[in-house]
């Protein structure tokens, strides 16, 4: 989705400012929002890109202008309603229906279980089913493409020349994982891509690094005998 | 001072908000109070930039850890203890005399939490995520740090399941430095790529 959050590259956002002596969180709503969220999230009725979806999807001002845990908080709430397991009598009215029951793939985290599950997290990789299509060193081409729903690639890098840098194996396929159309599980490389690829001359940077599915990568001529890596 | 009564009625009514909603979860058995007293603890209590400083200084006191770090990084930091969410698959960039490397996440807020803990505010804030992929200096000047103008500056946006880690130069004048001292001198900036790690003679060392 061409939303907000897709920032890379924006200028009118000001310097970036570091907060002395920040704490972890600014209220004690946070912690409790921060908290329900990995407790909510280990529950098996969604996954991580469904909730980075249902984030970017917010309105604008809520995303802009609310702060962090703010739209973790409104996210939240909008799947814990779509995915079944509270209704939106029960979040109106504060009180549990009796006749609703979670979804059957619902599992509550159990205290006792929190440090082994955390401590293994939830790791992305998957076994292959076919092999790689790039190897390092090989130019891509990424897709030009603006899907209105969940991707990792952001609009600054579409349509534009890399390297592959490093192959990363397998890993669970994020657009669809978002829509609940299943893990998809695809090869995922490291690309480079010089700066001026991305910029022309309105950058300091050398090279940007971006993780790529072999879906978001067509294959790219070869460099011209004369081309010099910069 | 009426920006200040808005923003206190906004965090109350979240407050309000947010305990009504803990209350239905556990009414209704879909959340376990001590799983959030648990993951609370995890987070505001044992993890934070302290591990990554210590993977850091193990890599400048021993080169077959650090060439492991490089090569197999989960690996080689699931042998100090620091696995699990947001940590399954790490990548780890040295800074060189030549090349400074800088750690983003343009889409959201992708972050290694086991070796740095949770992002502070402007790791997740739009100035930091809209700039750095296009104007690395512009930013680092922000936090106070020129480099020299020959330094190559490589972002990593973070837009994946993977998870950087940058590995700073070790500063010159710490040979005689234990490797817990050397810790101590590794800023959480370092490991993102905000700061470069200085000797704690020259005064700007060892802030998280």
């Amino acid at each position: 989705m061409n939303g907000l959050h897709d920032m890379g590259g924006m200028q009118c956002f000001g310097r970036v400012e570091e907060e002395p002596d920040e704490p972890l969180f600014h209220h004690e709503w946070e912690r409790r929002a921060f908290a329900l969220t990995l407790a909510l999230g280990a529950g098996g009725c969604w996954n991580i890109d469904a909730s980075r979806f249902m984030r970017e999807s917010l309105p604008p001002s809520v995303y802009l202008s609310g702060g962090y845990y703010r739209i973790w908080l409104e996210a939240l709430q909008q799947l814990l309603e779509s995915r079944g397991l509270l209704s939106e009598a029960e979040m109106s009215s504060g009180q549990a229906q009796s006749m609703s029951k979670p979804p059957a793939q619902f599992r509550r985290l159990s205290g006792e279980s929190v440090d082994a599950l955390f401590s293994r997290g939830w790791p992305s990789t998957r076994d292959a089913s076919s092999p790689a299509r790039f190897a390092v060193g090989q130019r891509v081409r990424t897709v030009n493409s603006h899907p209105a729903t969940h991707t990792r690639l952001p609009r600054y890098a579409r349509g534009r020349v890399g390297t592959i840098e490093a192959v990363h194996g397998v890993h669970v396929f994020p657009d669809t994982n978002a829509l609940f159309q299943g893990e998809q599980p695809d090869w995922l490389y490291a690309v480079r891509f010089e700066a001026s690829e991305l910029w022309g001359p309105d950058t300091t940077a050398s090279c940007v690094h971006l993780d790529c599915w072999q879906s978001y990568l067509l294959a790219e001529a070869a460099t011209k005998p004369n081309d010099s890596p910069v | 001072m009426k920006q200040e009564d808005e923003s206190g009625r906004i965090n109350r009514e979240l407050e309000a908000r947010v305990n009504a909603l803990e209350s239905l979860l556990i009414d209704k058995s879909l959340v376990d109070r001590k799983a959030l007293q648990a993951i609370l603890d995890l987070y505001e209590n044992r993890i934070g930039p302290r591990n990554g400083a210590r993977v850091v200084a193990r890599a400048w006191v021993d080169p077959l850890f650090k060439a492991r770090l490089l090569s197999t990084p989960d690996e080689a930091i699931a042998s100090l203890g620091f696995t699990g969410r947001q940590g399954e698959h790490v990548v780890v960039v040295e800074n060189t005399a030549e090349v400074h490397h800088l750690v983003v996440c343009t889409l959201c807020s992708c972050y290694p939490w086991p070796l740095l803990g949770l992002p502070p505010g402007w790791y997740k804030s739009a100035p930091f995520r809209s700039r750095a992929v296009i104007d690395p200096r512009g930013v680092l000047a922000d936090f106070g740090l020129h480099l020299p103008a020959n330094t190559r500056i490589q972002v990593w946006d973070s837009n994946a399941e993977v998870r950087y880690l940058v590995l700073p130069m070790r500063p010159e004048g710490t040979a005689h430095l234990s490797e817990a001292e050397l810790a101590n001198l590794v800023s959480r900036n370092a490991m993102i790529g905000t700061d470069i790690v200085r000797s704690s003679a020259d005064g700007r060392g060892s802030q998280a």
